[in-house]
């Protein structure tokens, strides 16, 4: 392993991706082979990459779909899918609640475990790591396939879940073949409910979400191993791309604290079928150490989610601002430090369960510490933006939005790690808002910026440009349509989680449903971009956006080796070395006098 | 300049690049990596991250462990001399010598000795065995005296007795004594005289001299907990019966004044008698003055034994569970893959894992073992 760090100087003979690329009938990785076993048992990360973005794109889509329906049933103040029952009756009551409390479960726990959780480093993560470090695969490429399986299993036993809660409410006889379907715990699963509830369900959900986790163990491994073993020579650790820190990173908090949740959800498995009492003060035991379990990775998990999405902020900013990344060590190592201090802040979430005072000032105080490293990345993406070349690409426009989103998220974060202000926002629409902007707002932009920064890479096709930044903005506005009313509802006093509410919070609600459709209707524009995209886009050049991490010296889509000669190891956010001939050549290699004329030109370089 | 120059080019294209190692890398070398070091390298580091990712799963239960006690050390005290020291000690014994010839192993595979490695991975095998058999003892006393996991441990509130034993007096009740005296059976070779030795403490309990039992048990008993049966209500009674435990080295010899302590400190409770039969069957002295009764535990809190039995069977339940694991690759590892005469200095990466993995399993039991059986 190399962690030397050798003068970067422009390679002697440029080899020049986009000559290469050209021709139609090019091998790639996507045709070098056919049928569905090559697919299926493929070890190729590129592909598995792929299945993964129809697998968890499925489960967004199964995650929205819940979304849409509890924003629907918070239309009115009175409960609306009551069922069969008579409206105004306890029946009726009864059905909205369990329908409600069931919708906002899966809602929550497939976004969390199936999309959110895998999205970036299991999609694009797999996708273009290995290939940003010039290397063949990832170190363990059967591990990966293996963790994708585990993915599919543990989907599959949230849409068994799902399906017999359906089933059930067409044919109420089915309760009593097999119990009561879906899933009411939330997505905590807290104690004591989850284990005294008759719901078989928590069971089969638990051991889903615990398969998912093995899942999440499996990829973080390999891009540890990946990221330690198959640096190229010349590449120390600070020539990694900052997506790459924010992936290790990641992977780190993935494998210290999946293995938490793991134990804590056998221990709730072993609670709900044998009975053993360790989270039932009724038998001795604690109830409050399972949320102590559970934040324990649950928080952690926060940063599992966002700071992928961070390391996509870091690549894009710089490459469409087309200056290097300001401030490359703070970034980098800001990452290190949002993995780090995220373990010690878990007891924010228990700020009103019981906690002595001084533990909920300690974990209070640490948690502002969060602000520190989070302000430095921002301020350092502003830094490289400001006096750089910027690009209004779509990539760039979506990245946007989620800077914005984060700072909302993050600012709005401070009033709830205040104990103070904690008190009076709890288990309001105020945290419900909050998460989302952190959590969804921001990966979920970050995420589609990413898949817009390397689809050309991924699929070899362009985009429309006019259609896929309406669907953005689109989003973007029915976003902050949707939550950040739901700040104010909750500084109000909306609590969350209820099917029905007083009259005078009906305004905050219908404002939030109208923004909930919106985002929903630019998300199908984004979606059917894609579609279109793959269909008929036009060919993509090798580096479309002049970037200089490695993926772009290869050819759109790269073939299965992901190199057609060995990539040499450069300054990553270094752009003298690419200028731009054409939207179909897109940016080609200067020589070596070429780009050091550029260089005294631009003063860039370091 | 930072050119890689050494390595082989991609198999799919045509360029010219460093032909010169170009599959003409080892056998067992993996495309994506340039030499046989870097792959045992990744693969080794591969490994102890996954060693990571189960230390931390067995913290959670470490930390279920200290929160538990720590909220209640009196009930732990009490609870955990229901197990046996000596067959946790054999058990140590037994991972640490198949601990030890794993490691020579993983050397003699490096060494290219195939005979060698395969015997020596047949003993860490066997040492493998032996610990599952003396947890299988062990499980199989604990089930027998109903102090199993969930609701068939006897402590717990959700707890049905079995039929007989809910309305049995103790004398003359054969049946329900010997249901309901719960007595931590020990000594490896006496899992069929468990049985025996309940139906003697019975019998002599209804006499009042202890002192057949004591010598029918002898020796063997190590650590006990004997409880007098419900009194008729049987209402809180259950609570109230007095064990008694005995220490380390059980001594026939000791048993009269044993039978006498156990009737002279908790005849108050339930049936002295009878206590004192039980005490003494399955006691056998306090060799080393070594004594905790269940009136340490205060009253309030006796429905918590049970979840020292949780504790412990969740902790050494997944710790087997993965002694199994280990067991099993080291299986198919020696009589699948050691035979070919694969392993050599050149890769011996599947032999080298097996023995970390292997080490960590022996390491977590080095910690289970004190924590649930010697400190108190
Ligand atoms: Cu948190």
């Amino acid at each position: 392993m190399s962690t030397t760090t050798p003068p970067i100087t422009p390679p002697s003979s440029p080899h020049s991706p986009s000559s290469s690329g050209g021709g139609g009938g090019e091998v790639n990785y996507i045709n070098a082979t056919k049928g569905i076993k090559s697919w299926m048992f493929t070890v190729d990360h590129k592909r598995i990459g792929l299945m993964y973005m129809v697998g968890v794109m499925s489960a967004y889509g199964l995650g929205g779909l819940f979304a849409i329906l509890l924003r629907s049933e918070l239309w009115n103040p009175e409960p609306s899918f009551i069922g069969g029952a008579e409206a105004g009756t306890t029946e009726a009551m009864n059905n909205a609640w369990d329908f409600y409390n069931q919708a906002f479960t899966l809602h929550g726990a497939v976004m969390v475990f199936l999309f959110i959780i895998p999205a970036i480093p299991a999609i694009l993560g797999n996708m273009v790591l290995p290939i940003m470090l010039g290397a063949k695969d990832v170190a363990f490429p059967r591990l990966n396939l293996l963790s994708f399986y585990f993915w599919v299993l543990g989907g599959l036993f949230f849409v068994w879940v799902l399906s017999k809660g359906i089933i059930n409410s067409f044919y109420p006889g089915m309760i009593e073949i097999w119990g009561p379907g879906g899933l009411e715990t939330g997505w905590t699963f807290y104690t004591p409910y989850s284990t005294t509830t008759q719901n078989s369900a928590v069971v089969a959900a638990t051991f889903g979400a615990f398969i998912l986790g093995f899942s999440s163990i499996l990829t973080g491994l390999n891009f540890i191993a990946t990221v330690h073993m198959l640096r190229p020579k010349g590449m120390g650790w600070f020539q990694l791309p900052l997506f790459l820190w924010a992936l290790y990173a990641t992977a780190i908090i993935q494998i210290l604290a999946t293995p938490v949740l793991a134990i804590t959800l056998l221990l709730l498995i072993a609670e709900k079928t044998l009975g053993v009492g360790i989270f039932n003060p009724a038998l001795g035991g604690d109830a409050v150490l399972y949320q102590h379990f559970f934040w324990f990775y649950s928080h952690p998990a926060v940063y599992i989610m966002i700071l992928p999405a961070l390391g996509i902020i870091s690549e894009v900013v710089s490459v469409h601002s087309r200056k290097s990344i300001f401030g490359y060590k703070f970034i980098a190592i800001s990452s290190l430090a949002i993995a780090f201090l995220g373990f010690l802040v878990w007891g924010h979430h228990m700020f009103t369960s019981g906690q002595s005072a001084l533990t909920n000032a300690v974990f209070s105080l640490i948690t502002f510490f969060v602000a520190v490293p989070s302000a430095i990345k921002t301020f350092n993406w502003i830094a490289t933006m400001y006096k750089g070349d910027i690009r209004i690409t779509t990539p760039f426009i979506y990245i946007l939005f989620t800077i914005g989103l984060f700072t909302i998220g993050g600012l709005t974060g401070l009033f709830l790690g205040c104990l103070s202000t904690d008190i009076h926002f709890h288990d309001t629409y105020f945290v419900v808002a909050h998460f989302h902007y952190v959590m969804m707002g921001s990966t979920l932009f970050a995420f589609l910026a990413g898949v817009y920064h390397w689809f050309p890479k991924m699929f070899g096709k362009m985009y429309n440009v006019f259609w896929s930044n309406l669907g953005g903005i689109i989003a973007f506005i029915g976003f902050q349509l949707a939550f950040f009313i739901q700040f104010i509802a909750g500084s109000q006093g909306m609590p969350r989680r209820y099917a029905s509410y007083p009259e005078h919070f009906e305004f905050y609600h219908q404002v939030s449903t109208v923004g909930a459709y919106t985002m929903g209707a630019g998300m199908i524009i984004v979606l059917l971009t894609w579609i279109v995209a793959l269909r008929t886009g036009k060919k993509a050049p090798a580096n479309p956006w002049g970037g200089n991490t490695l993926e772009w010296h290869t050819t759109s889509p790269p073939p299965t080796a992901n190199f057609h000669a060995e990539p040499t190891a450069e300054e990553p956010y270094d752009y003298s070395g690419w200028k731009y001939v054409s939207p179909e050549e897109g940016w080609v290699q200067r020589t070596p006098e070429e780009r050091e004329a550029a260089r005294q030109q631009l003063g860039t370089g370091h | 300049m930072t050119q890689v120059t050494d390595s082989h080019t991609d198999d799919h294209t045509g360029h010219a690049g460093h032909d010169d190692h170009e599959h003409h890398g080892p056998p067992h070398l993996a495309h994506h990596f340039e030499t046989p070091e870097q792959q045992l390298s990744s693969a080794k580091l591969g490994m102890w991250v996954f060693l990571a990712t189960e230390i931390l799963m067995f913290g959670g239960l470490f930390c279920a462990y200290s929160v538990w006690r720590g909220n209640h050390p009196e009930v732990f005290a009490y609870a955990h001399t229901a197990l046996n020291k000596d067959f946790g000690f054999i058990n140590t014994i037994f991972l640490i010598t198949s601990s030890f010839t794993m490691a020579w192993a993983v050397r003699t595979a490096q060494l290219g000795r195939t005979k060698a490695t395969f015997i020596l991975m047949g003993l860490t095998l066997l040492g493998g065995c032996g610990f599952l058999v003396v947890k299988t003892f062990e499980y199989k006393a604990k089930w027998d005296h109903h102090l199993f996991v969930g609701d068939l441990n006897e402590h717990h509130p959700d707890y049905v007795a079995p039929a007989e034993a809910a309305h049995g007096e103790a004398d003359g009740d054969h049946g329900a004594v010997d249901e309901h005296a719960t007595i931590e059976q020990t000594a490896a070779d006496h899992g069929a005289a468990d049985h025996g030795t309940s139906d003697a403490s019975v019998e002599v309990a209804g006499e009042t001299t202890g002192e057949t039992a004591g010598e029918i048990v002898g020796g063997a008993e190590r650590t006990s907990i004997a409880l007098a049966p419900d009194g008729p209500a049987g209402v809180v009674a259950d609570w109230m019966v007095a064990p008694v435990i005995a220490g380390e080295t059980a001594d026939a010899g000791h048993a009269d004044d044993h039978a006498a302590d156990g009737t002279d400190e908790h005849g108050a409770h339930g049936e002295a008698a009878a206590d004192a039969g039980h005490a003494d069957a399955h006691g056998g002295g306090h060799g080393d003055g070594h004594s905790v009764s269940k009136e340490i535990v205060p009253l309030k809190d006796r429905q918590k034994i049970h979840q020292f039995f949780q504790i412990y069977f969740l902790m050494t339940g997944l710790h087997t569970f993965h002694v199994l694991v280990g067991m099993g690759v080291i299986a198919w590892l020696m009589f699948c893959k050691v035979p070919k005469g694969i392993f050599g200095p050149g890769y011996y990466t599947p032999i080298d894992l097996v023995g970390l993995y292997w080490h960590l399993v022996d390491l977590i039991w080095i910690f289970l073992f004190p924590l649930l059986y010697l400190i108190h």
